[in-house]
This record gives C-alpha cells, sequence and structure tokens, in this order.
C-alpha cells in the first residue's frame, strides 16, 4: 500500500476530495434526460416502457384470459387478424390452433419473457458481481482462479451450458432462471473486475484503507459505487440477450413448459402452420419480441454512450 | 514446440475428464429413462427386468466405472431410443452439422470481411453507417426468428428454396455432402445464411476495429509515405495485421457454429447432431444425451488446441507458454 500522509486530517482531505460526492437522484436524472435526447435512445425507452406496462396490466388490457379454457372457442381457431368470431367480438392479430386470442397470448407472453429475463439478469449480475468484486479487492490467488473459471465458463457457448442444464433439470420457469444466471453470470464478474481493479488503485481506496474501515465497507461502499456505471450497460444488454435465449429455448421445446407460455413458445406453436399459409400466428409474438429485444437494445446502446464514451462493448 | 503441445493436450485431457463426470452425474440424475421407454401395462418383474438389463439397478459410480471402460474402447452404449450405438448415430449426423458449420463460417468470412474493410476505410460514410446497422441488427435479432421469416420469404412467399431437409447429396469417401448437386446447394443456402447472420455482424465489427486500428499505426504512415499505392496498404499491411485476431475469434465460433446448429438444424429440419440431441433430450436418452456432449466437449477442446497453434503461426510475437517452463 502506498504510503499517505501520517497525520488523520490529511488522510480525511484525501478521502474528500477522492471519494466522489454523494449521488442521489441529479446524476441519475442527468443520465436519464440524455439518453432521452437522443432520437434513438428516446425511440428505445418508448418501447421498452410500453412492453413493460403492457405487460404488467395484462389482465386488464387483454381482451381474454388466454390460458382460462372456458373463454376460448375452437371454432375460432387460426382466424386471420381483424377477423369476427363466432360471438361478435374482432380478434385483432388473429387467433391460433386453439381459437385463443393472439393479442391477449401476446400481453401474456410478454409478462413471462420480460420476468424471466430480468430475473436472471439480475441473479447473474448480484451473484457475477459480487464475485468479480471481491476477486478484483483480494487479487492474487482468489482472483485468478475466479478469472480462470470465468474463462472456462465464457469459452462454451451460452446456448451449449443451457442445454446441458435444461437437459438435467428439465423444463421449468425456475430451471430456466438457474441456466440463464449460469451462462450469464462470468459477463458481469468480468466486467466488475475491471473497472473495480482500476478502483483499487485510487488514493481513495488507499485512504480508506489507511482508516482502517473494514473490508467489505471498502468494496461494497468505496469501490462498488464507481464500478456501477459499466456494470448497469451490461445489465442491460444482458437482459435483451436472456429475453432472446430463452425465446430460443422455448422455442426448441426445452425451456419453459406449455403452461407457461413466453413468446418464444407462441411462436413455435404457429410455426407448424406457417407453411401452410397461416403466418399470422408465428409472426406476431415474434414481432413483438422483437420490438423488446431491440427496445432494450437501443436504449442500452445510447447509456453506454452517455455513461461512459470511452467503454466499449 | 512438443513440450507446448504434450501440456496443452494433459490439459485437455483433465478438463475432457472433469466434463464426463460432470455430465455423467449431471445426466444420471435426470428423471428415470425407464418409465419413457417400458409400456404402462408391464408388470413389475418386466420393468425390474428391464432396469437390470441397462445396468440403472447398479450405484452411480459403478456405472460410471462402466461408462468410463466402455468410454475408452470407443462405446459410449446404445441409445435407448435406437438401440444402436450411440456413437454411430451421432458420426452419421455429424457431417450434416460440419457442413452447415464451415458453409455458415465461409459465408460469415466472405460477407463480412469486405463489408468490414469497407467501414473500416470510411467510417464516416452513409455505406458505412448502413453497414453498423445492419452489424447491430445482425446481433439482437434472435437468429431462429430470422429463420422462420426467412423460409416465410424466401420458401413459402417467393418459393426460390425448399424450406427444409439437405436435398440431393452426393457421396465423397462414404461422407455424403449437400453443395456438390445443384438441389443440395438450394437446401443449403437458405439454413447456412440463417446460421451465419451472427457471425457476419460479428465479423464486420472485428474487421472494421482492426482496419481504423491499423490505419492509424506508423508502418502505414510509413507506407503511404514511401509512395505504396494505396490498393498494396490496404492488402498487405492493413487486412495481414487485422486478420490475426480474427483467426482466434472465427476459430472459437466455429465451435459456436456448431452449438447454435442446434436452432438452424430444428428450424430447417436438416438431419444434422442438432435435432438429434433435442429429440434426446426430450425423450430422455441418456447416452445419446452423453455422447453428443462428450463430442462436443472434445472438438471444442481440439478447436481451441488448434487456434492457439494457428495464432503461433500467423503472429510470431505471441510465445508458446511450454518454451517459458
Amino acid at each position: 500500500m502506498r504510503e499517505l500522509g501520517a497525520d488523520t486530517t490529511t488522510v480525511a482531505a484525501a478521502v474528500d476530495a477522492e471519494l466522489p460526492p454523494e449521488k442521489p437522484a441529479r446524476p441519475v436524472l442527468r443520465v436519464v434526460r440524455k439518453v432521452l435526447t437522443d432520437p434513438l435512445g428516446l425511440l428505445g425507452a418508448t418501447i421498452v416502457v410500453g412492453l413493460v406496462v403492457a405487460a404488467m396490466f395484462a389482465p386488464m388490457i387483454a381482451p381474454q384470459d388466454p390460458y382460462d379454457l372456458a373463454q376460448l372457442d375452437i371454432l375460432d381457431n387460426r382466424l386471420s387478424p381483424g377477423s369476427e368470431s363466432i360471438s361478435g367480438t374482432t380478434y385483432l392479430l388473429g387467433t391460433d390452433d386453439q381459437g385463443r386470442d393472439l393479442f391477449s397470448a401476446i400481453l401474456y407472453g410478454l409478462r413471462t419473457s420480460l420476468y424471466v429475463g430480468v430475473a436472471s439478469a439480475a441473479i447473474a449480475l448480484l451473484i457475477g458481481g459480487a464475485l468479480g468484486l471481491v476477486s478484483a479487492y483480494a487479487g492474487g490467488r482468489t482472483d485468478s482462479i475466479a478469472m480462470r473459471l470465468v474463462d472456462i465458463q465464457l469459452s462454451f457457448p451460452p446456448i451449449l451450458v443451457a442445454l446441458i442444464l435444461l437437459a438435467i433439470l428439465g423444463q421449468g420457469v425456475d430451471k430456466i432462471i438457474v441456466a440463464l444466471v449460469v451462462t450469464q453470470w462470468a459477463y458481469y464478474a468480468r466486467t466488475i473486475r475491471g473497472s473495480a481493479l482500476v478502483e483499487r488503485s485510487r488514493t481513495y481506496v488507499d485512504a480508506a484503507r489507511c482508516l482502517a474501515l473494514p473490508h467489505h465497507i471498502v468494496t461494497f461502499r468505496q469501490i462498488l459505487p464507481n464500478c456501477l456505471p459499466p456494470l448497469i450497460v451490461v445489465a442491460t444488454m444482458r437482459v435483451a440477450y436472456a429475453i432472446s435465449l430463452e425465446a430460443t429455448l422455448s422455442f426448441l421445446g426445452i425451456g419453459l413448459p406449455v403452461t407457461e407460455p413466453s413468446l418464444g413458445l407462441l411462436i413455435a406453436n404457429g410455426y407448424k402452420y406457417m407453411l401452410s399459409g397461416d403466418w399470422w400466428i408465428s409472426v406476431f409474438p415474434g414481432l413483438a419480441l422483437l420490438l423488446l429485444i431491440v427496445g432494450v437494445n437501443l436504449f442500452g446502446d445510447r447509456l453506454r454512450d452517455v455513461l461512459n464514451p470511452r467503454f466499449q462493448d | 514446440m512438443t513440450a507446448y503441445l504434450l501440456r496443452r493436450g494433459g490439459q485437455a485431457l483433465v478438463t475432457l475428464f472433469v466434463m464426463s463426470v460432470l455430465v455423467f452425474v449431471g445426466v444420471y440424475l435426470v428423471g428415470n429413462p425407464v418409465d419413457v421407454m417400458i409400456s404402462a401395462t408391464a408388470t413389475p418383474a418386466e420393468r425390474a427386468e428391464l432396469i437390470r438389463r441397462m445396468g440403472l439397478d447398479q450405484p452411480v459410480w459403478v456405472q460410471y466405472r462402466h461408462f468410463l471402460t466402455a468410454a475408452l474402447s470407443g462405446d459410449l452404449g446404445n441409445s435407448f431410443l435406437y438401440n444402436r450405438p450411440a456413437l454411430g448415430l451421432i458420426f452419421e449426423r455429424m457431417p450434416a452439422t460440419l457442413e452447415l458449420a464451415f458453409t455458415a463460417l465461409f459465408i460469415a468470412l466472405v460477407i463480412g470481411i469486405p463489408l468490414g474493410v469497407a467501414a473500416g476505410l470510411r467510417p464516416n460514410a452513409p455505406t458505412s453507417r448502413g453497414i453498423m446497422a445492419f452489424s447491430i441488427l445482425g446481433f439482437s435479432l434472435p437468429t431462429f426468428w430470422v429463420g422462420l421469416m426467412m423460409i416465410l420469404l424466401f420458401a413459402v412467399y417467393l418459393g426460390w428454396v425448399p424450406a427444409s431437409g439437405r436435398g440431393e447429396t452426393v457421396e465423397v469417401l462414404g461422407v455424403d455432402f449437400s453443395f456438390l448437386t445443384l438441389d443440395g446447394l438450394s437446401h443449403l443456402i437458405l439454413p447456412a445464411t440463417n446460421l451465419a447472420l451472427f457471425k457476419i455482424s460479428l465479423v464486420i465489427r472485428l474487421t472494421r476495429a482492426g482496419v481504423s486500428e491499423a490505419l492509424q499505426t506508423e508502418y502505414v504512415l510509413f507506407a503511404r509515405a514511401k509512395g505504396v499505392s494505396e490498393t498494396r496498404v490496404v492488402f498487405v499491411h492493413v487486412l495481414k495485421n487485422t486478420l490475426i485476431p480474427l483467426i482466434t475469434v472465427i476459430g472459437l465460433e466455429l465451435g459456436s457454429l456448431i452449438a447454435f446448429a442446434v436452432v438452424t438444424e430444428t428450424i430447417f429440419s436438416w438431419p444434422g447432431m442438432g435435432k438429434l440431441i433435442i429429440d434426446a433430450i426430450a425423450r430422455l436418452d441418456r447416452p445419446v444425451i452423453l455422447a453428443y456432449l462428450l463430442i462436443t466437449v472434445l472438438m471444442f477442446t481440439l478447436i481451441n488446441l488448434i487456434v492457439d497453434l494457428a495464432y503461433t503461426v500467423a503472429d510470431p510475437r505471441v510465445e508458446l507458454e511450454g518454451r517459458r517452463s
């Protein structure tokens, strides 16, 4: 550790000078404003907020509960978009092979997709983030072992890891979240370790350690806040990736069970009928998925530019 | 070089052993394959007989020991479903997957490198912006969805190419290839392009970054000052140095192409290993799952090794680990 002036006032002054000022709402607001002034950032944010609201209030917006069998009429199966049901209501986006209103099914599917994507990204962030932070702070053997683990994890493509895990665990919302967390924690660990290593060599950390602050305070209260910007950007992009991967796995029939249909499962359902010309069963859920992923990516891309112009990927 | 090879070989063996244990134990914990294989009306005696015949009544480590001794002699067990050697099933399907993966890699390079060079040479031109926008789309769109749309557009509406299968194949040295017949090519082009999309974006980004970096180096400045023609600067000085990092990434991406082929094969009904593993997972066909995973891990380890070696050949500055020890 570097030598600092022995008397405590100098140390305290150093802490004051180096510690970033308290960041309550103001910088966050500034960042949000900057993202929203960019047309693409605004577009992304609007899409994401719109879809999240639609998913949250799905039970109120959706014309029918797509999984209440009593509300479905098999006679209405595979109706094209805009056609009328036998009971007189209009199916905006058509129906699927069981007479389910696709618009309602998409709203409910969005709920599942968003939940799985956000939950898995959040858990992976907690686990990977903590590991990367501790690894950078501890250094030495701990660091090299942890990073070796990250390297091994990243050398296998996510889809293969998820495939192995789901083959072992079986289907289910909790299981796919586990699989997505395992495929993603390493990205967070690597990101936060990179920025934590830089922060660790700063004088404010030396000062905090001279004050004999406990390790957990130094890591989580002093270093962590300064590592957040790149972590937030990676998290945004990872949510989009998690949603996309979940949709892919569900499409393959090894992700979510049919009782909890995400967008991927809806697309898989329609796939059978696509070759015979009933395109809407697959296309509309696909468009919703596309909109969600592109929206998150646009927002994340802009966020990256705002939070750190030099930060790449 | 020999020391390095031996060391890397040892590492690869350890990785394989650890993976085989992990995968075996994991797969061992999956449901009960007997339930899938036997009819609901079977008597308990018939059931017990089947369990005994499959060796499922033994403890895990005994099952693993049997598995390992057999595996070392090239026998990964018989598929529960087809009652044929699992390894044979995999090898039968492997050429189709490899053909798809290599074609996709070829497409990614042939399209990605020129676009990347163009974007890197004139970063602010409208065409470059268009190329980069395309690469962002290629990164963010889910492959399976793009595949579906390609089928809808090119197979269902336009009817230019067939939507599924491998088409007519030609046998060369006992292996079937699609790309040697016109019919096979027409079957191959859609799935291969679909699989390649993500990699095209990746190659574009890497090439662009490499080119814009190389343009700022002193050797390019010197070459230009010397009066070397612009074509020569781009193709010899810039491109050659851009290719080095590309080799590493592309080698590693070949593995990920094989893994992602699972998705493309399912969409386009391409009869490769990917479809086999999806069916095996759905039906708890343990030997096939195990064999697939072990073969894939083996391929990954080999690819990593080859990439490391290719890297040292392409860039003499890279030092082999083995030399130092």
